[in-house]
């Protein structure tokens, strides 16, 4: 819970601090006839849709870790997994589906069509192998004796995994999406804003990947 | 204007409540009476509170109830008076909570002359064992449970051997000496509660939990359960006797130990076949039961539960009550047994019997009785056949005139209201849940058709599909 | 996307809602059923809420009378009794409470409130209403399946919830879990939407602290659901993996009908844990949209403005991050480490600082107020003697060691019934009161409004109130009956018979409810577009009820926050948030510009 707890506090000190800023000085009841600012240009909705919706994900997460953490410490039944081989080559994917996005992001930028629709094209593809690959991984573990009910650290590992490629799977939904427009031949910079929230979200992903690595790793 | 009389009629109503209302803290019986001052303390403090902040609210609306010309104050803040309010909140706070965390540092930490007990709830009954003469408990699991080890001590701990067991809800401790309860589940979550002793916990499976109590004064108390166990939570409940510590130890050196019961062994069946001579006339030399001498079957049903109503019979836990004629008649015949032994070797005798299918005698709505036996499934059996770790004896293919019977007692109480009758009390209240005659009959037909076959002893009837 | 060119100095840049592309359907259905306007969206939150929260309201008649007059009926045994604990608690809490204050007040006011066209994400959030209803289905289904319902208690405490003999063990608790998952996935997506529309769909002029207090309130409630809501997704996974494939998260090794089990080593405290992380803030997303909402009722109907906003404001914000701190004062007696008592104790009477703050700023506000008391008045004021109540009740339960004897008892049912279930009820009926002639363009019944009001506000404070003693007394809770049960005086019977009675009257005076808000529908008063003389922006649309983007032309802009009533030296005694200074009238000419 520990772990949690330091994720909101990080996440609600920020917050506070940002309305902080915006009231201390405010007296509110004094009306003025030029109406004060309101939001910032660069944040956009979908952005901030994007911000909020990773919190919520970061929450899910950190309490997943943290129930980890402490179903460790807990019980006495704990016999750690062996990590199959395959899980670096998955790992190596993943990198490589968010570079491709990264650079389907900058193509949209410079308006360059076709170099977005290739890097995108890559982008899902190595995500679909990624997923596929942890699809092996599972069934290597699985031949190796590490069955889910057999211990919790098998468990937590199929849990956090499969939570962690559900993710994926529905960020796939967005990046067809913004795949269909980009065949259907919208221009490049009107697609911008949405392939810039896949490469965020890919990212954040994959910090989440490496996170959830480093723990299985580590314990 | 009715709010603000409404307001203030029951802002002191609840006030004068608490003075005069018939429910109280029950009569304190340990030493927590720190407990109740903090309470105390709380009651105090928020009901001052409460009426100042109720009358204040009373007077607001009368002095400013809307009038056409009345023009609301335009204030929209006060810094000192919120500052003001704020400080006095939180020394309010601080004079609740201080107080508080005092006490509780004394409930954390057990005294170190504290002697120990440890409290085994089990669905839907609680048993305790003591340490024994070297003063440490043997390990136990849950998975090493079995009807020969209740407890589930680890068979090779030599500390284990002279723990002293006893299996059944009823404890007797030492007025004046702290004690340390240790808490262990068998299933569920369970909550080991007497009231006059105001300190509680949790029962855990896989872990133990504490906490400590000095009985100050002697007497008898009800334990019960609060954690939410199951259907029959509302009837989980022990009896605990704080005594003087002479009859303490006198009690404790009565009861058996892990090492004396293993050693023990079940009872002889053959030892037993000699005693049953005398139980032959009326209830059969099969035991197979006969109406008319009122005698149920006896064939069917586990040594466990025999052994406990011979036990009551004998001591007068049963068979004594008015309206009770055949248990009243039983319990020469179950005094004449010599001693605890022979009891047990009648029942392993009886145990050995052959099952065979009894007749009809009661008609009833067997679809009633099947959503009416719901409520007795988990501890009897999906089949009827009994499940000794509930303590619940077999019902299918007994004598369903008897059954109907005993329910009937159950009901009025005729039966299992004695204090040593722990397992007949648990029935006097699931009983009520046949409100009438025809319902009991209903049930009792149901049963007589259950087979009784353990074959679905570990699901319930849902899971069978 | 559009990197508009922004000048600072001068004007605020346009809110990206503003240029929203709002689908505006033409059939019957795209209007009423699968519509993406958030004001039809937040009516189907509110009437699926209500009458699922009717279902739980029969169950606890039914669990009433098997206390009152035990044995009466032999439908009631004591596994249905468990069901019915179980389905009502979970009913109200989740199905009822959190959905009408989020997706029903949340969907109408928000939008409205901050001067927008519509949510953020409208087909999102009419995704969110489908799932939302997917859910109450699978929930409702525990109904019927075999075995029905899960029986275990709402708090699903392992290892009794999905143990074999605890009622609905087989199907129940699976529809249960799935129909909280799938709960869970539906509030996010809303959440989203009301996060979002908050911070970014807000008119010109509308600067966070000119909000109205029910906005803040809704807010924050949904910023901690969001972030609580996943500690209850990632339980509900953990214990379906136990339930269904064997895993070992929370289950420990046990006997199971008396018999050893399969599981090993796992641990119930954890999903304790889990559980009242999401809990414990659950309960405050559940108070603080009453809080914001009873706020802009009592201002609205004291003609005065609320007392210290500023405070009210921060007030919200560090209720909503201590709550997240104070999960394990439910877990006192749990089994878990004693010591966590010292720190949770604080934490939990930490927080009652700025709870307090808030009760004295409304009873501040009622001072030197010109109180007319219309029925959402009257709610108003009953939520704040019923919240005192429960509010200080609970600085008994949070108190460790005052906990101790208390927990799991009946004090433990009078207190969380009194502030979490009639304090939050009582200001979602006043919020009808004052929003339905917005919602449908007519008054509800002032006088059926009346009697709803005296019945259901006496009825509750009789049923509750008594309770506390016989906590007091030691009469544990989640009792089919107290039969044997030797240290309960016989007199407690009679009082639960007579909680009985008080509870069936209440339940009745709700029909009455139902009936005036059908029969005003058709034959209430016509209201205007503000009867109440309020100055936010939702008594200010050009339609009553407002339109598919509410606002006609031209969205408002803002000039003033939202409790400008009764300001010296103005002849009207309120003035809405979008009247510029230069247009206010005044009476003298000593004016000295807005409101100082």
């Amino acid at each position: 819970m520990t772990l949690t707890l330091v994720l909101m506090a990080v996440l609600m000190g920020g917050i506070a601090l940002w309305l902080f800023r915006q009231s201390l000085h405010v007296q509110p009841w004094v009306a003025e006839s030029g109406p004060g600012r309101s939001v910032p240009a660069p944040m956009t909705a979908s952005r901030t849709g994007l911000g909020v919706f990773l919190a919520v994900v970061t929450s899910v997460f950190s309490l997943t870790i943290s129930a980890y953490l402490m179903r460790r410490e807990m019980g006495t039944d704990w016999r750690s997994l062996t990590v199959p081989g395959v899980i670096w080559v998955n790992s190596a994917l993943l990198v490589l589906a968010s570079l491709a996005l990264q650079l389907a992001w900058r193509a949209a930028g410079h308006g360059q069509e076709g170099r977005l629709r290739q890097a995108l094209l890559a982008g899902g593809g190595l995500t679909l192998a990624f997923v596929a690959g942890q699809g092996v991984a599972w069934v290597r573990l699985e031949a190796a004796g590490y069955y889910l009910a057999a211990n919790p650290a098998n468990a937590f590992f199929y849990l956090l995994t499969v939570l962690h490629a559900l993710h994926l799977l529905g960020g796939l939904v967005a990046w067809g999406r913004v795949l269909v427009r980009a065949r259907g031949g919208a221009p490049a910079v009107q697609l911008r804003p949405s392939v810039e929230l896949c490469a965020l979200y890919w990212h954040f992903l994959l910090l989440v990947w490496v996170v959830i690595l480093g723990l299985v790793l580590a314990t | 204007m009715a709010m603000a009389i409404a307001l203030i009629v029951l802002a002191g109503g609840s006030v004068l409540f608490y003075f005069l209302s018939p429910w109280h803290l029950t009569p304190l019986a340990s030493n927590w009476g720190a407990i109740d001052v903090t309470i105390g303390i709380s009651f105090w403090v928020t009901g001052v509170v409460f009426l100042a902040i109720s009358l204040f609210m009373a007077v607001a609306l009368i002095r400013y109830r809307h009038q056409r010309h009345r023009r609301a104050l335009y204030e929209p803040e006060n810094k000192r008076l919120e500052l003001w309010l704020t400080g006095i909140t939180t020394l309010g706070i601080a004079a609740l909570l201080a107080p508080g965390l005092f006490v509780w540092g004394d409930f954390v930490r057990v005294p170190d002359d504290a002697h120990e007990v440890e409290v085994v709830g089990q669905q839907w009954h609680w048993s305790f064992r003591f340490p024994g003469r070297d003063g440490v408990f043997g390990g136990a699991r849950n998975a090493l449970i079995d009807e020969a080890n209740p407890f589930g001590l680890v068979s090779d701990d030599p500390h284990g051997q002279d723990d002293v067991l006893v299996d059944r809800p009823g404890v007797l401790l030492p007025v004046d000496r702290p004690v340390k309860v240790l808490l262990r589940s068998k299933d569920v979550l369970h909550n080991f509660k007497v009231p006059a002793f105001r300190a509680k916990m949790d029962a855990i499976p896989g872990q133990v939990s504490y906490f400590w109590f000095t009985p100050t004064r002697t007497g008898e108390f009800q334990a019960v359960c609060a954690e939410l166990c199951g259907i029959a939570h509302f009837a989980m409940r022990a009896r605990v006797q704080v005594v003087e510590p002479e009859r303490f130890e006198a009690w404790l050196a009565e009861q058996p130990t892990h090492g004396e019961l293993i050693a023990r062994g079940p009872g002889n069946p053959e030892a037993g076949k000699a005693h049953y001579a005398a139980c032959q006339a009326c209830h059969g030399a099969r035991g197979q039961g006969q109406q008319a001498t009122n005698a149920p079957r006896l064939a069917g049903l586990d040594a466990d539960y025999l052994r406990r109503q011979l036990h009551n019979f004998r001591v007068g836990a049963r068979g004594t009550r008015e309206g009770d004629d055949y248990g009243r008649q039983m319990r020469p015949f179950a005094q004449s047994l010599p001693d605890e032994a022979a009891i047990r070797d009648l029942a392993a005798y009886i145990e050995t019997l052959p099952v065979a299918p009894t007749a009809a005698t009661v008609e009833g709505d067997r679809r009633m009785g099947e959503r009416l036996y719901r409520s007795c499934a988990t501890c009897h059996g999906p089949q009827g056949q009994g499940r000794s770790a509930y303590r619940a004896p077999r019902l299918a293919g007994m004598s369903d005139w008897y059954l109907v019977r005993q329910l009937q007692h159950f009901r009025a109480g005729i039966r299992g209201r004695h204090p040593r009758d722990a397992y007949g009390n648990q029935m006097v209240d699931m009983a009520q849940v046949l409100v009438d005659d025809a319902a009991i009959r209903d049930v009792v037909a149901y049963i007589h058709d259950l087979p009784g076959t353990a074959s679905a002893v570990a699901r319930t009837p849902g899971e069978e599909e | 996307m559009h990197e508009r060119e922004y000048d600072a100095s001068s004007q605020a840049p346009p809110a990206e809602v503003e240029e929203m592309e709002l689908v505006h359907p033409r059939t019957f259905l795209g209007k009423y059923i699968w519509s993406q306007d958030a004001k039809v969206i937040a009516v189907q939150y509110a009437l699926t809420a209500t009458a699922i929260g009717l279902v739980a309201l029969v169950l606890s008649l039914l669990m009433r009378l098997q206390l009152g007059f035990p044995n009466s009926l032999s439908l009631i045994d004591p596994g249905s009794y468990l069901q019915y604990v179980t389905m009502h608690g979970m009913i109200m809490v989740v199905y009822l409470l959190t959905a009408i204050f989020l997706g029903g007040f949340g969907n109408y006011l928000i939008p409205l409130m901050c001067g927008a066209r519509d949510m953020a994400f409208p087909y999102l959030n009419m995704l969110s209403y489908w799932v939302y209803l997917a859910s109450v289905l699978i929930l409702v289904a525990g109904f019927f399946v075999d075995g029905g319902s899960s029986g275990a208690g709402w708090t699903l405490y392992p290892p009794q919830s999905i143990t074999p003999g605890t009622p609905g063990a087989d199907a129940g608790i699976i529809l249960m879990l799935v129909s909280l998952a799938v709960f869970i996935i539906g509030f996010t997506m809303g959440g989203l939407n009301y996060v979002v529309t908050v911070l970014q769909g807000r008119a010109r002029g509308m600067t966070l602290m000119r909000l109205p207090l029910t906005v803040w309130g809704i807010f924050m409630a949904t910023v901690m659901a969001l972030l609580a809501f996943p500690a209850l997704l990632v339980a509900v996974l953990m214990m379906l993996l136990d339930r269904t494939l064997g895993t070992s998260f929370f289950m420990p090794e046990m006997l199971s009908m008396g018999e050893g089990g399969d599981h090993r080593g796992g641990s119930p405290l954890l999903f304790q844990h889990l559980f009242w992380f999401f809990g414990h803030p659950e309960v405050y997303i559940v108070a603080l949209p009453a809080f914001g909402i009873v706020s802009d009722l009592i201002a609205v109907h004291a003609r005065k403005n609320i007392f210290g906003y500023r405070m009210m404001v921060w007030a919200i914000i560090i209720i909503g991050a201590l709550s997240f701190v104070v999960w394990a004062h439910h877990m006192y007696v749990s089994g878990m480490s004693p010591y966590f008592g010292f720190l949770f104790a604080t934490t939990t009477l930490v927080i009652a600082v700025p709870t307090a703050i808030k009760v004295y700023n409304w009873v501040l506000t009622l001072w030197r107020g010109n109180i007319h008391l219309t029925v959402p008045m009257l709610f108003a004021i009953g939520f704040l003697f019923t919240f005192v109540n429960g509010g200080l009740s609970g600085l008994f339960l949070g108190n460790v060691t005052v906990d101790v004897p208390l927990s799991d008892t009946y004090f433990v049912v009078g207190h969380f019934h009194m502030v979490m279930a009639v304090a939050p009820v009582l200001v979602i009926f006043g919020a009808i009161y004052h929003w339905y002639p917005k919602v449908t363009g007519r008054m509800l019944d002032p006088t059926l409004g009346k009697v709803h009001f005296w019945v259901t506000f006496l009825g509750t404070y009789a049923i509750y109130y008594p309770m506390h003693f016989i906590g007091l007394q030691g009469v544990p809770r989640r009792y089919y009956a107290y039969g044997e049960t030797t240290f309960i005086s016989d007199s407690v019977q009679s009082l639960n018979a007579f909680i009985t009675i008080a509870a069936f009257v209440v339940a009745l005076a709700q029909l009455l409810f139902l009936f005036n808000l059908a029969w005003s529908y058709f034959r209430g008063r016509e209201a205007g577009p503000n009867p109440w003389q309020a100055t936010t922006l939702e008594w200010q649309t050009p339609h009553t009820p407002p339109r598919h983007g509410n606002f006609g032309e031209e969205l408002p802009v803002v000039y003033r926050w939202p409790y400008d009533y009764s300001v010296p030296g103005v002849r009207a005694d309120f003035i809405p948030q979008n009247v510029p200074p230069e247009a206010v009238e005044r009476e003298a000419p000593a004016g000295q510009g807005g409101g100082s």
